[in-house]
C-alpha cells in the first residue's frame, strides 16, 4: 500500500538500530490469520458456491452459500481490525451456523455423506480455535463497575474555582459598557 | 537513543534508533525532559490515520533542552535553553504564519504533495503525525529534531516544573482555542463532549474565560470528576439522555456553544444505532470518521449558537444533518491548534497561578514503559487520564 501511496520516510531521519519487544501476542497473531483464512473461505463461498454445493451433496443451497461466504468476510474483517475480539466472537457464533447447515445435509441418501463429516470435523477445529482466540484477545478494559480512583479536588486552579469565576465576572463587567455603546451604534436595544 | 516506534496497528515498540543529527541550518536537537501520550495518538495506534510507515516516531507533546543549533537559528534559540516543542512546525514567515494561522503554515509540511491532493491545500507539518503532515519523527523520544526552530519553540522560564508546563505543546492551547473560538459570553451555557486531556482543559478554558455554565459529557467516572473538580455540570452518556439532560439543564433551551473534545473515534452504543453503523463502514473503509458528536450537537445546540471542534477527524463523515445545522443558524469552527497564537497568555496564566495543568496527570513512567501505556491509556485502566513518560 505504502508504495502505491508513494509515501517514503526522509532520508537522514532516525533508523532502528535494535527492536524492542512487541506488544502483540500470539492470540494476537492467530486473531489476524483466523481473519485472513475467513475472508479467504467467504469470498471462494461468494464466487463459487456451485463447487461448495457440489462437494457436499447439497445442490441448491448456492444462496445460503453466498450469504454465508458474506458473513464470513465480514467476521473476517472485523478479526482483522481493533475490534477483533467481538469478530472472533461473531466467528464462534458463524461456526455453528455452519454446523447446523452441514447438518442439515447429513441425510442417509446424501451420497457425499463423507464429506459434509470431514466438513464438520474441520468446522469443529476452527471453531475450538475461534472459540479460544476469543478467550485470549479479550479486552482489558476494567468492566464498567470496576473501582476506580475519583479526581474529585483536581480543580486545576490553584487560587480556587471561585476567584477564576470572580474574576471572569469582573473582566466581563468591564467589558459590558463597551459592548453597550457598540450596541446603541447599532439601534440593537 | 531510545524511542517509541510504530510497527503497524496497535504495534507500538520501545526502539534503540539513530540519534537525530541537524539536517538543515535552521534546525536544532533537544534532549527530552517529558512527553506524552495524546489521545489524537491513539487513533494512530489503531491505525486510523492513513499514512503512517513501520519505523516512524511517535509523540507530539514534548518539551527538553536545546543541546545543538543549527547555524540558521540566529540566535533565537541557544543550547541550554529549556524550551516547550508545539506540536504543529511553524515557519513564522508565510502569509498564514504572519496571520496567526500556525497550523496551516504553507512551508513546513515537507510531503505537501501529499496532503494538497488528500486535503486540497497543504496544512502545517506536525510531529510525529502521519506522512499526510510532514512525516517528521515524533518527540516520544530521548532526543528531538526540531525543524524551523527559530520559530517552532515556546522558550519557558526556570523554576517551573515541567508538569505544568508540558502541556502548552498541545492540550492546554488546544482545549483553550476550542473555547475561544466559542466566542463565550457570560449567560453562556457551554457543553463539551469527551472529558479526556483535551476536554479538561476545554472546561477550565471555558470556565477561565466567564461560561455561565459547563456541562460536561463523558462516560467514566474518572474523568467525570475530574471535570466536576474543574466546575462542570456532568452527564454520563451511558445512564443518561445527553439530549434530554442538555434540555432540562438549560430551560429546553439548548446549550449556546457545543464543543468536541471526542473526534473520529467516538463511543460506539447499542443503544444509538448510528455509531453502530459508522463502526461498521469504518472497519469495511466506507466511512473514515465516527461523527457521532457532531450530529448530536448539531441538533441540541441552540440556533444562532456555535459548534468548536477540537477533536481530530481524518476524512469523511456521513449522515451530517445539514438542513438542522443550516436552519438553525449554526457556525462551526475547527482547526488543528494554532499553538504559538496563544501561548504568551497561557504561560502568563501558567506563571500566574490562575491555573496550573498539571492537574490531569494521572500516571508518570519512564519512555521504556510507554508501549504499555498506550494500552493502558486506550483500555481506560487504572483511571487513566493522562500518561507523562520520562526518557
Ligand atoms: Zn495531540
Ligand atoms: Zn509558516
Amino acid at each position: 500500500m505504502f508504495h502505491f501511496s508513494n509515501i517514503v520516510r526522509t532520508k537522514g531521519d532516525p533508523k532502528i538500530v535494535e527492536g524492542g519487544p512487541s506488544l502483540k501476542q500470539p492470540a494476537d497473531q492467530l486473531a489476524r490469520a483466523l481473519g485472513w483464512f475467513s475472508i479467504g473461505l467467504g469470498v471462494f463461498e461468494l464466487f463459487a458456491p456451485r463447487r461448495v454445493t457440489e462437494t457436499l451433496g447439497m445442490e441448491g443451497h448456492e444462496t445460503l452459500v453466498r450469504a454465508f461466504g458474506v458473513r464470513e468476510i465480514l467476521t473476517g474483517i472485523m478479526s482483522l481490525s481493533v475490534e477483533k475480539n467481538a469478530g472472533l466472537w461473531a466467528r464462534v457464533g458463524g461456526d455453528g451456523l455452519d454446523a447446523a447447515a452441514l447438518l442439515s445435509g447429513l441425510t442417509a441418501d446424501n451420497p457425499k455423506k463423507g464429506n459434509i463429516a470431514l466438513a464438520l470435523l474441520t468446522v469443529g477445529g476452527i471453531a475450538a480455535l475461534d472459540y479460544r482466540t476469543a478467550q485470549d484477545t479479550r479486552p482489558q478494559r476494567p468492566p464498567r463497575d470496576a473501582r476506580r480512583k475519583l479526581y474529585p479536588r483536581r480543580s486545576g486552579f490553584p487560587k480556587g474555582i471561585e476567584s477564576v469565576r470572580t474574576a471572569a465576572r469582573q473582566i466581563a463587567a468591564l467589558a459590558r459598557p463597551n459592548e453597550m455603546k457598540q450596541g446603541d451604534a447599532r439601534g440593537v436595544p | 537513543m531510545k524511542a517509541l516506534v510504530w510497527h503497524g496497528k496497535e504495534d507500538i515498540r520501545c526502539d534503540t534508533v539513530t540519534d537525530p543529527e541537524i539536517q538543515d541550518p535552521r534546525d536544532a536537537i533537544v534532549k527530552v525532559t517529558s512527553c506524552a501520550i495524546c489521545g489524537s495518538d491513539l487513533h494512530l495506534f489503531h491505525n486510523f490515520i492513513p499514512g503512517m510507515l513501520p519505523g516512524d516516531i511517535m509523540g507530539h507533546e514534548t518539551m527538553g533542552e536545546v543541546v545543538e543549533v543549527g547555524s540558521g537559528v540566529n540566535g533565537k534559540l541557544k543550547k541550554g535553553d529549556r524550551i516547550v516543542v508545539p506540536f504543529t512546525i511553524i515557519c513564522g514567515e508565510c502569509d498564514q504564519c504572519r496571520r496567526g494561522n500556525f497550523s496551516v503554515c504553507e512551508t513546513t509540511n515537507r510531503k505537501r504533495h501529499l496532503a494538497d491532493k488528500v486535503f486540497g491545500h497543504t496544512t502545517a507539518g506536525l510531529f510525529g503525525y502521519t506522512h499526510l503532515t510532514g512525516g517528521y519523527p515524533g518527540g516520544q523520544a530521548e532526543y528531538l529534531r526540531v525543524p524551523f526552530a527559530n520559530a517552532t519553540h515556546i522558550k519557558v522560564p526556570a523554576g517551573i516544573p515541567d508538569e505544568q508546563l508540558l502541556f502548552l505543546s498541545d492540550i492546554f492551547p488546544t482545549g483553550w482555542q476550542a473555547a475561544v473560538q466559542c466566542d463565550i459570553e457570560p449567560t453562556d451555557t457551554v457543553a463539551i463532549w469527551g472529558c479526556g486531556p483535551v476536554g479538561q482543559m476545554a472546561i477550565r478554558s471555558a470556565i477561565l474565560l466567564g461560561a455561565n455554565q459547563v456541562i460536561a459529557i463523558d462516560c467514566l467516572p474518572e474523568r467525570l470528576s475530574m471535570a466536576e473538580a474543574g466546575g462542570a455540570t456532568t452527564i454520563d452518556f451511558e445512564t443518561e439522555s445527553v439530549v434530554e439532560r442538555l434540555q432540562e439543564l438549560t430551560d429546553g433551551k439548548g446549550p449556546e456553544k457545543c464543543i468536541d473534545c471526542v473526534g473520529m473515534e467516538s463511543h460506539v452504543m447499542p443503544s444509538l444505532p448510528d455509531t453502530l453503523l459508522d463502526r461498521a463502514k469504518q472497519m469495511v473503509m466506507a466511512e473514515s470518521d465516527r461523527p457521532h458528536v457532531l450530529r448530536e450537537m448539531i441538533y441540541v445546540c441552540r440556533p444562532g449558537g456555535i459548534i468548536s471542534v477540537a477533536g481530530v477527524y481524518s476524512g469523511l463523515s456521513d449522515m451530517l444533518p445539514m438542513g438542522a445545522f443550516m436552519n438553525k443558524g449554526l457556525t462551526m469552527r475547527t482547526g488543528q491548534t494554532h499553538v504559538n497564537r496563544w501561548t504568551d497568555d497561557l504561560l502568563r496564566r501558567i506563571e500566574e497561578g490562575e491555573i496550573d495543568p498539571s492537574f490531569v496527570i494521572t500516571h508518570t513512567v519512564p519512555l521504556s514503559e510507554g508501549p504499555e501505556m498506550y494500552q493502558v491509556f486506550r483500555d481506560k485502566r487504572d483511571s487513566c487520564v493522562k500518561v507523562v513518560l520520562k526518557p
